[in-house]
């Protein structure tokens, strides 16, 4: 508990990252309760299309008469979602990459950062677009595709850590006392490796968002949700007579992934305090 | 120069490997998706009965072991054949190498726009760390790093083509324009603003914000406050002391990122109906064309393995350093 004021006092001397955490907040409230409050089905055809914000309907209308408003509140539950599972998946699996190449070296380490190192190559956006047009594109699909791509930073700063510490004399000490090299991977050396990890995790959710976002502009999203990047991939097509149906979600997304990143730089500043020292 | 060559040659043995990989992954998605070429055969003739399935798959070699089949796809990838894009009826290959340039045009304008604003405004804003111009080009960096590019491309035609109507808004020449000559070059540079600006302007961002921080740190130096002290004037030691020692990081991202600019560029190039790379993808969603789409990550990836190849040469070159290691 000391520990966590201890963090909240050094959190919130970061103005910029306190800001982005009260954005953040509110957006996930309105994801969380938005839908409930505002019953409006998002695929409805609630009136006539391409009517202007502040009318008749709060946000407008897109071109089949839907309500953009309902868009925006079901879409920012499908970009937070895809943004934090997909970070979830990437990290998990990054620092199980990273762990077992840091903590033991050697050709498992080789081959591994082989491995990453081959995956940072490949144009990931590329590769996320043939992985999700290649199995159907239903959310499940996409968080993966998107973990896929997403891991191999992770890998690399878990694998770092994981060096960092595989020498230091605790860990000796547990190995002395005859600890499995599982119980020391998992619990000696991952809660002091974790925080740069939080960081780049937190990232990481910001970058997904965007990359869901590209996807479902694409048409690579889940037909059945309604998306942030489906949104102004529809209205693309109308920019000419109706710029505000494109302008709407590409706000909303540029302020959530502002938000996310502010607080991320805010968790790096707090967690890792010795380096904001220098 | 016998180090900088040897060097160059192992770095190019390097990328065969990593060819191969590619290759590999490939081969390994061609697999996962469902349906073979002999079900996309059979549909297209609109029958299909078990022994012509059979034959089909005899013909194209899906009969044998996954060994041998994956020797057989290398060996076509090495002579960069990368099969029939089955709805256009032309080889895969003819197909991507007739838009890469378009890519690559784009691609290396966006990076220089990049470099050369980003490494501007980072060290104007390192300059004067804590006054109004850092924070303000602070401020405009973290919210472009923030924002989609393929949205950013349709707020920009809004303005600039729409209202403004100073560029095109799609397109990469107008119709009848002519394919040659000065003036065609032009054309071209007028229809690449708008795109290279937005592909651009991320990177711009990251560049600002790395330069930036970069010579912060050079700036904390010995060597600069020796300079300061022989009362060599601010913007020399900027310009000529910090700037190439603050450069280096830049370069080491700049090569890491090709990868993610290119994949940037489909998005842009979609939105800006640019026809190069990320058209064709575009186009090859619309029409389920899988052997066209691998071909593209096949080709895309290699075109990334070998720039990258370019920038360890060059930087090798800068930083005789990097050589020895």
């Amino acid at each position: 508990m000391n520990d966590l004021a201890a963090f909240w006092s050094r959190f919130k001397t970061n103005r910029p990252a306190v800001a982005g955490l009260a954005i953040l907040a509110a957006v996930l409230i309105m994801a969380a309760i938005g839908p409930a409050l505002y019953t409006t089905d998002p695929f409805d055809m609630v009136g006539r299309p391409f009517q202007p914000p502040f009318g008749a309907y709060p946000l407008g209308t897109d071109v089949a008469g839907r309500d953009i408003l309902a868009g925006i509140l079901h879409g920012a539950r499908i970009s937070l979602m895809i943004g934090i599972m997909a970070s979830l998946a990437a990290t998990v699996f990054g620092v199980a990459v990273g762990a077992i190449a840091g903590y033991y070296g050697g050709w498992p380490d080789n081959l591994l950062m082989r491995l990453t190192d081959f995956f940072l190559t490949i144009p990931s956006f590329v590769l996320a677009v043939v992985l999700v047009a290649i199995f159907s594109p239903d959310i499940v699909t996409i968080v993966l595709a998107i973990a896929a791509v997403s891991w191999p930073s992770v890998a690399r700063l878990a694998r770092g850590e994981f060096i960092a510490h595989r020498q230091r004399e605790y860990v000796l000490g547990c190995r002395a006392l005859g600890m499995r090299d599982r119980e020391i991977i998992l619990f000696q050396i991952m809660p002091n490796a974790l925080p740069p990890v939080v960081v780049v995790a937190s990232l990481t959710v910001a970058t997904a968002i965007l990359t869901e976002s590209g996807l479902s502009f694409l048409g690579l999203g889940d037909p059945n949700l309604v998306s942030w990047g489906y949104m102004i991939g529809v209205a693309r097509t109308v920019l000419r007579s109706a710029w505000w149906m494109a302008a709407i979600p590409g706000l909303m997304i540029l302020i959530t992934v502002l938000a996310i990143n502010l607080v991320g730089e805010g968790l790096n500043d707090a967690l890792n305090p010795r380096l904001r020292q220098r | 120069m016998g180090g900088a060559l040897r060097f160059a040659v192992v770095r190019l043995l390097q990328i065969i490997p990593v060819v191969m990989a590619i290759g590999a992954l490939n081969f390994v998605l061609l697999n996962m998706a469902p349906g073979d070429v002999a079900d996309v055969l059979a549909g297209q003739m609109g029958h299909a009965t078990p022994e012509l399935m059979a034959q089909l798959r005899r013909e194209f070699g899906l009969d044998r072991p996954y060994y041998e089949q994956f020797a057989i796809y290398l060996g076509k990838l090495a002579v960069l054949d990368l099969g029939t894009s089955h709805l256009q009826q032309l080889p895969v290959i003819d197909l991507i190498l007739d838009r890469l340039p378009a890519t690559l045009i784009l691609m290396v304008t966006a990076i220089g726009i990049a470099i050369a604003v980003g490494l501007l405004l980072g060290v104007a804003a390192a300059r004067r760390q804590g006054g109004w111009l850092d924070g303000v080009i602070s401020v405009v960096a973290l919210i472009v790093y923030a924002t989609p590019a393929f949205w950013l491309g349709l707020m920009l035609i809004v303005a600039f083509s729409i209202h403004l109507d100073l560029v095109p808004s799609g397109g990469m020449s107008r119709i009848g324009a002519g394919t040659a000559g000065f003036a065609y070059a032009l054309e071209v540079a007028h229809h690449l603003i708008l795109p290279a600006i937005t592909l651009g302007l991320f990177y711009v961002a990251i560049y600002t914000r790395l330069m930036r921080a970069s010579m912060l740190e050079i700036y904390r130096l010995e060597f600069i406050t020796t300079a300061r002290a022989k009362g060599l004037s601010e913007g020399r030691i900027a310009w000529t002391h910090a700037f190439r020692n603050a450069l280096l990081p830049v370069v080491t991202l700049a090569g890491v990122q090709i990868g993610h600019i290119l994949g940037g560029s489909i998005l842009v190039e979609t939105v800006f109906a640019w026809p190069g790379l990320g058209r064709l993808v575009f186009d090859a969603l619309l029409q389920r064309d899988l052997s066209l789409l691998l071909g593209i990550l096949f080709v895309s990836s290699v075109v990334v393995v070998l720039a990258s190849l370019v920038v360890d040469l060059v930087y090798g070159l800068l930083d005789p350093r990097i050589v020895q290691k």
